[in-house]
Order: structure tokens, then sequence, then C-alpha cells
């Protein structure tokens, strides 16, 4: 690495930084040539290795759908439970190591060099955070999860936590209280620190290597401490390859099933069936807003469509605020914080517990998909984030964005809690989440119990429809960008290539079956990328020494 | 009959694009005006320069020998776009109206600035700013 802040008239980046020495160009291994009118600019061989990688797990899962469905249904399951205690430290590890950050000197290093100002404001900035990784989460979590521990009847409550029915279904009222505040606690616990935890030590490794270090925006550049001038061969080729394959298979696997679970909201609110052909129109309708996104950019389309959605979704989480009761919604987010604060150790211990069901079916489920799609988040939010210094890149990606995730937690969360408390007979949410498990109906369900149910339902299919807009451009971004090796500027079509590709996996699969049984291969990236993100924190590590502090 | 040339550059690709870049040293002998070479980076490290700064030195490098060639004033501007591929348009019409081009010369068919400078591009500067535009096919 450089110690010397010039090279050969290199300029400095904006104020001082530590380029690092390297006689690998940018783009150096790249194809430019013609197909037709369209010109490209890829990556050789990441573009073509990750593309065909692709339509051959496609073709294996259309091909033989029993034997796919027998190895990944088995697969994911047993990496969650052998591997939960190796889950739950890692986690716990890049919490620690955010929150050390915050408060050492290191903090101080801004991202882009030190004269270097934020490319975007705070709005954008956070509505771009949200609805890239996590919008659709907490549509469709955000009732499913709280009111799924509150009343659980198989065996899997957090920590063990006391039961709020009777095996007939009857309310023990004196459990109420307990049972609703380990439920909202246990849900955070998965929505807050850990999971942006995850997502900075990704976004901050690419922002430092690419913005301070002039290597390319792609994630095998995090990996040049460790591997040094190896990373631009095989090595590299391997870890952006392996990304790039999460990311593609992650964000159609959640397209496809994600059009069932709308099209499951539409039958339940307007009685439209469900059907193959409903869903393909809806992948079709949400690849299209996505093309129209990505050929307008980042600037014009992804950021203004990420804008209008948070502010869709703030009016959702107002009104839900206000026609529940602000009091009670205050104070349910006050009690869960403070919940939050007194478990997030004992549900973030790795060993010597008891709850097996929450601990490998929720907590290690999650780590390992938040995991899986931490090249994609990570990427997209360094994309966005220059300027920034550590200190406050860190707090913004990981407290703020926490705070908003319980907030809604308890919002909506508390309300289908407070609803299945008062009509435990009538709830429609204990009807679909507790008596039967049709998860994509907890949000509807929780809604119906309010004024206006047909518009905030209306409102609920579109944030869920649009959020996966969003998803789907962002992701296309981050994905042309890796196979363009770093560039951000490859010519569009390319970017309209991965867009497209999506849709049409998400629609092959849907059609052909197999949707569950990719999903599950996805998490299972997981664990690999585990190691790959605690080989990161000694990168930015190692990558920070070197910069200037203020 | 002009006052400035403003000569778009894709540094990646400049030399693919003598043509346009000779036209209008040509053009600013005639008239005795000066050049202004304008590119468009991001700040992501390229395949020119790990950032803008660099990008600036090595547009100004260009501007500097293009301007010993031809004996007339020569100058650099550089636009940071967070997403070139897209802005490439609305970024060449601010340029126009921020170094006060009155005649625009632009090579075509080049990939990057090229895919953007098919007619569509030309036609938009044409279009939205007050400036001419000659563009100027290279082989």
């Amino acid at each position: 690495m450089a110690e010397e802040n010039t090279n050969m008239g290199i300029p400095l980046p904006e104020g001082t930084s530590d380029i690092i020495e390297t006689d690998y160009e940018i783009g150096q291994d790249n194809i430019e040539t013609k197909i037709g009118p369209f010109g490209l600019d890829i990556h050789n061989p990441v573009f073509l290795i990750s593309g065909l990688s692709i339509v051959i797990f496609v073709l294996y899962a259309l091909l033989a759908p029993t034997q796919a469905a027998e190895f990944f249904g088995w697969l994911r399951p047993t990496l969650t439970s052998t591997f939960d205690a190796f889950f739950l430290t890692a986690a716990n590890v890049f919490v620690i190591f955010c929150l050390l950050l915050i408060v050492s000197p290191y903090g101080s290093v801004r991202l882009g060099g030190a004269d270097a100002t934020p490319d975007y404001g705070y709005p954008g900035w956070f509505a771009m955070l949200f609805a890239a990784g996590m919008g659709i989460g907490l549509m469709f979590f955000g009732v499913l999860e709280p009111a799924y521990y509150f009343g659980t009847p198989w065996g899997d409550e957090p920590l063990g936590a006391v039961r709020p029915f009777t095996e007939d279904g009857v309310l023990i009222p004196e459990n109420v209280e307990a049972a609703k505040r380990m439920a909202l606690a246990a849900t955070s616990y998965h929505w807050a620190l850990h999971p942006w935890a995850i997502y900075a030590v990704v976004a901050l490794a690419l922002a430092l290597f690419s913005y301070n270090k002039g290597l390319p925006l792609s994630i095998r550049s995090a990996f040049y401490p460790i591997l040094g001038e190896r990373v631009w061969g095989w090595w590299g080729h391997v870890i952006d390859t392996v990304a790039v394959f999460a990311t593609l298979f992650g964000l159609a696997t959640s397209l496809g099933l994600g059009a069932q679970q709308a099209n499951a909201g539409l039958d339940y609110i307007y009685g439209i069936p469900s059907s193959v052909t409903t869903q393909v129109v809806l992948i079709v309708l949400i690849t299209i807003f996505a093309l129209i996104s990505v050929v307008r950019g980042l600037d014009g389309g992804v950021k203004v469509l990420s804008e209008a959605n948070m502010v869709l979704a703030l009016v959702l989480l107002v009104f839900v605020v206000f026609t529940a009761g602000a009091a009670g919604i205050f104070a349910d987010f006050g009690n869960t914080l403070l919940a939050y604060g007194q478990e997030v150790l004992p549900l973030s211990n790795p060993v010597g517990r008891v709850d097996d069901g929450y601990r490998e079916g929720w907590t290690a489920f999650y780590w390992a998909w938040w995991i899986s799609w931490s090249p994609f988040v990570g990427m997209f939010i360094a994309r966005v984030s220059r300027g920034r210094t550590v200190r406050e890149f860190v707090t913004c990606v990981l407290i703020i964005p926490s705070l908003v995730c319980v907030f809604w937690m308890a919002t909506f969360g508390g309300t289908a809690i407070n609803e299945m408390i008062a009509n435990a007979d009538t709830s429609a949410v204990k009807a679909n989440v507790i008596d039967a498990y049709r998860p994509e109906l907890s949000l509807f369900a929780m809604l119906q119990g309010l004024p206006l149910a047909s518009i905030t339902s209306t409102v609920g299919i579109i944030l869920v429809i649009v959020f996966f807009v969003t998803s789907s451009d962002s992701g296309s971004l981050v994905i042309d960008t890796i196979t363009a090796g770093g560039k951000i500027d490859a010519p569009v079509p390319q970017r309209i290539f991965w867009c497209t590709f999506e849709g049409l996996v998400a629609i092959a699969l849907l059609i052909g079956g197999g949707l569950a049984s990719l999903q599950a291969m996805v998490i299972s990236t997981g664990l690999p990328f585990t190691i790959v993100l605690l080989l990161m924190c000694w990168s930015i590590f190692r990558g920070l020494q070197s910069e200037k502090r203020a | 009959m002009f006052n400035k040339i403003m000569v778009p550059i894709d540094l990646a690709h400049a030399d693919r694009m003598t043509k346009a870049v000779d036209v209008a040293a040509d053009l600013a002998k005639l008239y005795d005006v000066e050049v202004c070479y304008v590119g468009v980076t991001s700040a992501a490290p390229g395949s020119v320069a790990h950032t803008p700064q660099e990008y600036r030195g090595k547009l100004d490098e260009f501007a500097k020998k293009e301007g010993a060639g031809h004996g007339k004033p020569a100058s650099a501007h550089v636009v940071v776009s967070h997403d070139p591929a897209t802005t490439m348009d609305d970024d060449l019409v601010q340029a126009v109206k921020e170094v006060g081009a009155d005649l625009v010369v632009m090579a075509t068919h080049v990939p990057n600035i090229g895919d953007l400078v098919f007619a569509s591009n030309g036609g938009n500067l044409a279009k939205h700013t007050n400036a001419s535009v000659c563009l100027v096919r290279e082989a």
C-alpha cells in the first residue's frame, strides 16, 4: 500500500486519502464490443460465467424439480441449524465492530477523501437505504413476525417466553403483557442493529476501497489487503461471480414469491383469483417499472422512486399510528426499545439456549438471509454514500434505520397484537397467522381492523409492488457494475439486460416451479459470505489505518 | 462568427475522436476562438481516473496538449455525475451553459460518449441550448 499520497502525477482525491498503488487498470479485463447497435463493455470472465451459471441453475430447477427441492430444502435448514452459533457470533462481531468504529478515532476518516462532500442529502440517502434492501421485508414481516412470536403454538417462542393462549386458543390475561413484550423485542432483534451492521460492514468496505483507495467498485476490491494483486485474478472472479449469482437469484426468487404474495393479497381484498397468469402480469409490470427506473438512472429513476415510496410508506405508517391510537403506539415504541435493550444480549447469545425453533428457524435464517443480500445492498449503499465520514456513515446506517425499524414493528406488530388481545375470537390476524398460517395476508388482516381498510389495503399492495421495483432497479445497477468490472458508466443496454434477465428468471421459475428451492439455495450462500464479511472487517481495519484522520 | 467552441471528450476513447478534435482545432483557428474540452466522469473510480480530481488533471493535460497544437486558447471543464451513462444528455446541456459555448463539435460512433452522441444526443443539445452543433462522424 502506498505511503505517499501521490504516484506518477496522480493527484489526490478530494483532500487527503491513500490511493493503493496497483498496476491494475479498471476495465483492463473488459471486452468492448457491439451486438447490433448496442455497445457492450463487460468484464471477462465475470459477466459470462455468472450469466451462464444462472441459466444452468434455472435449468436444473426446471428439469429436476423434485431433486432440486429436496436438496436445497435439506441444505438451508441444515446449514442454519448446524451453524446457528456461528451465524449468531458473526452477527455480534459485526455489531461490535461497527459500534467500535463510531467511537474510535477512525470514525473521522471521510469516504472519498478528506475534503469530499456528500453526494446525496439525508432524505434521498435514507430513502435509498430502505428501499433497496429492507422495505419489502418490513411490509411482509411487520405484522407477521410479532404476531407469530406472540401466539406461536409451534414451540418456537423466543427465549422460551410465556404463551398468551391455552391449547384451545383461550386468552390467558396474566401472560399477555410478557408475551407481547418479548414478541416485539425478539422481532426488533432481527430488524435493528444486527442486520444493519451486516449491511454497514459490506458498504463501508466497498466505499473505503473504492472512493479512498481508488480500486474498482466491486466486491473483490475489499479483499485487496488480504489477497493483494491476486484479487484481480481467479480469486476475485469467484468472489464477484458468487455476489452476482446471489444477488440475481435473491432478487428473482423474491420477485416470484412476492408476485404470489401480492396475488394472494389481491384475492383477499378484491377477489382476483390466484393464477399464474396474474402473477406473470405482476412480474412483467414490476420489471417494466424497474426498467424505466434504471434507464432514467440513479438520480432520475432510482432516487425519485425510492423517495416516492418512502413518502407512501410514511403515509401508511402515520395512518396506522393515528387510527390505532398514537398514545398507545408511542408507549409500545418506548416499551419495545426498552425490551430490546434488555433482551438483545440474551437473544444474541449463541450458546446454551433452549429455544431452538426461534434461534435456528428464525435468527440463523435471518442472519443467513441478510448476509446473502449484503453484497447487493452493501454495494448499493456504498454507491450512494460517498462524502460521509465513517462515524456519520456507521451512525446513519446502523442507528437511525434501527430506530425506524423498531418503530415500524411497534406500530404494525403492536397494533396487530393488541387486536389479537382485544378480540381473540374474531381477530383476522390470529386467524391468518396463528389458527392457519397464511403469512402473505397478515398485513391486510391487520389493516382490516382499522378504518378505511379497502383504501389502506390498496396502498399496502401498491407499496409491496413499488418496493419490489426499487429492489429490482438498484439490484440491476449493482449487478451491472460488478459484471462491468467495477465501471459505473457501462452502456445502458447492459443494465437493461440484467433487469430483464431477472424478470425472466422469476417467470421461468414461477411457471416451471423451483422458486422456493432456489431461494433456499441463495440463503445458503449466506454461510460462505459470513466468512467473507468477517474478513472484510479485517480489511476495513487495515484500510482505515493508512487514512488521514481529521 | 463564434465565441467559444465546446468539444465533449471521452478520455477513455480519445484516440477514436481525433477527427472531431481536429475539426474543432481548425474551426478555432478559422474564427480565432477558444476551445473548451468537456468531460463527464463519476465519483467512483473508472478506467481513466481513480477520482474526479485525477480526471480533471488528465483533461487539463489533454487541453494543454491540444492548445499547444492549434495555438488557440484551450480550457477543460469537468462534470461529475452520479450515473454518467444516463445523465450525459443533461450534463452536456448544462456544460454548454456553464462554459458559455456557442458551437459544439462532437464525435459520433464511439462507445460511452459515442452511444449518447448518436443523433438524439446532438439533437438534444441543439434543442435545449442556443449553440450550433456540428456532429463529426469518426471512421
